[in-house]
């Protein structure tokens, strides 16, 4: 899995100037320190994870439930709670910060997050099918998705057959992207490339798993 | 204001004169040859400027041996040493694309007479 993991928000898009003086494509994410509010091992949950938090949150906007959690850890209450799932989670106690510098200009990260939802989207948006002609006498079915299967035999539809359905909003991961700065001042982590989601998505960033 | 600014202004570059399509400008560009760097100067008229920003840029033409020579320029690239602004122009768009299919004296664009 992950040795090391942080959780941040999108901000958008830009550029910046590489060494070389070469434009480098960066999306800019916000990470906050990340208060560890829960240590999850594996004897106890089945699984290690670490539950942060990040932020500022006002009390009244909390339930009973989540007082008591955040009062149990001894935690200011943040925005969100968040899981980090973790190879290991040795040296990671509660009320613990993690910070950006977690991650080092260089290393190549994985960054998750949910995709932008698209509603409803045909074959052509959903799965690149091709289409039908524009013209040739077509009427009608220029964005159809054409035969979904054969005749009496087998008599029915494949299961799992790419048709049009629900797109997006499901959780994307992008496998390894370059952190081209960490800045804890400003609390920014700017990674090489585009990372899924809208601006002011919550990602989680983890270490590569992939890397070369 | 962009939500990224805070990482964008720091790049933006404050030391170049305001350029407009049709000006003549000097464009001094750092290039990195077996390690030394040297200026090169490339001297045209900005036929089109695109995009917002830190990601504004320019695109210079110039004839070089009867052939048309076109470069685009990031703005605020730090490739760029200095950009010197020869004289402005006269012209009614925004984008001189028009002058690619021209030569000679039709291809010249009237200095602009600042009153």
């Amino acid at each position: 899995m992950a040795q090391k993991a942080i959780v941040g928000e999108k901000v958008g898009m830009t550029q910046v100037w590489g060494n070389d003086q070469r434009v480098i494509p960066v999306t800019v994410l916000r990470v906050e320190p990340a208060r560890i509010v829960q240590v999850k091992t594996g004897e106890r949950d089945g699984y290690s994870a670490v539950q942060v938090t990040y932020g500022h949150q006002e009390a009244k906007k909390l339930n009973k439930a989540e007082v008591g959690h955040f009062a149990k850890a001894g935690v200011a209450p943040g925005r969100r709670l968040v899981e980090l799932r973790l190879d290991s989670v040795d040296g990671f106690e509660v009320g613990q910060e993690i910070t950006v510098e977690t991650m080092l200009a260089g290393e190549r990260v994985d960054v998750t997050a949910v995709s932008r939802g698209k509603g409803f989207a045909g074959g052509m948006k959903r799965h690149n099918f091709a289409g039908q002609g524009a013209s040739h006498g077509n009427h009608k079915h220029h964005r159809a998705p054409g035969s979904i299967g054969s005749c009496s035999f087998p008599g029915r539809v494949f299961k799992g057959l790419k048709m049009a359905g629900h797109m997006g909003h499901e959780q994307v991961t992008t496998l390894n992207l370059e952190v081209v700065q960490a800045d804890l001042e400003r609390g920014l982590l700017l990674v090489k490339g585009s990372v899924p989601g809208p601006n002011g998505g919550v990602v989680i960033v983890r270490n590569a798993v992939k890397a070369k | 204001m962009k939500t990224t600014d805070l990482v964008d202004n720091q790049y933006l570059r404050s030391d170049l004169p305001d350029l407009r399509a049709g000006d003549e400008v000097k464009v001094h560009v750092r290039v990195v040859e077996s390690g030394k760097e040297r200026i090169q100067i490339f001297q045209g008229n900005i036929i089109a400027i695109q995009g917002s920003g830190v990601a504004e840029s320019y695109t210079v033409r110039k004839l070089s041996y009867g052939v048309g020579v076109e470069r685009t320029f990031p703005k605020h690239s730090p490739a760029v040493a200095k950009v010197e602004l020869v004289h402005r122009g006269e012209v009614r768009r925004a984008k001189l694309y028009f002058l690619r299919e021209r030569t000679g004296k039709a291809a010249k664009i009237r200095e602009k007479r600042e009153s």
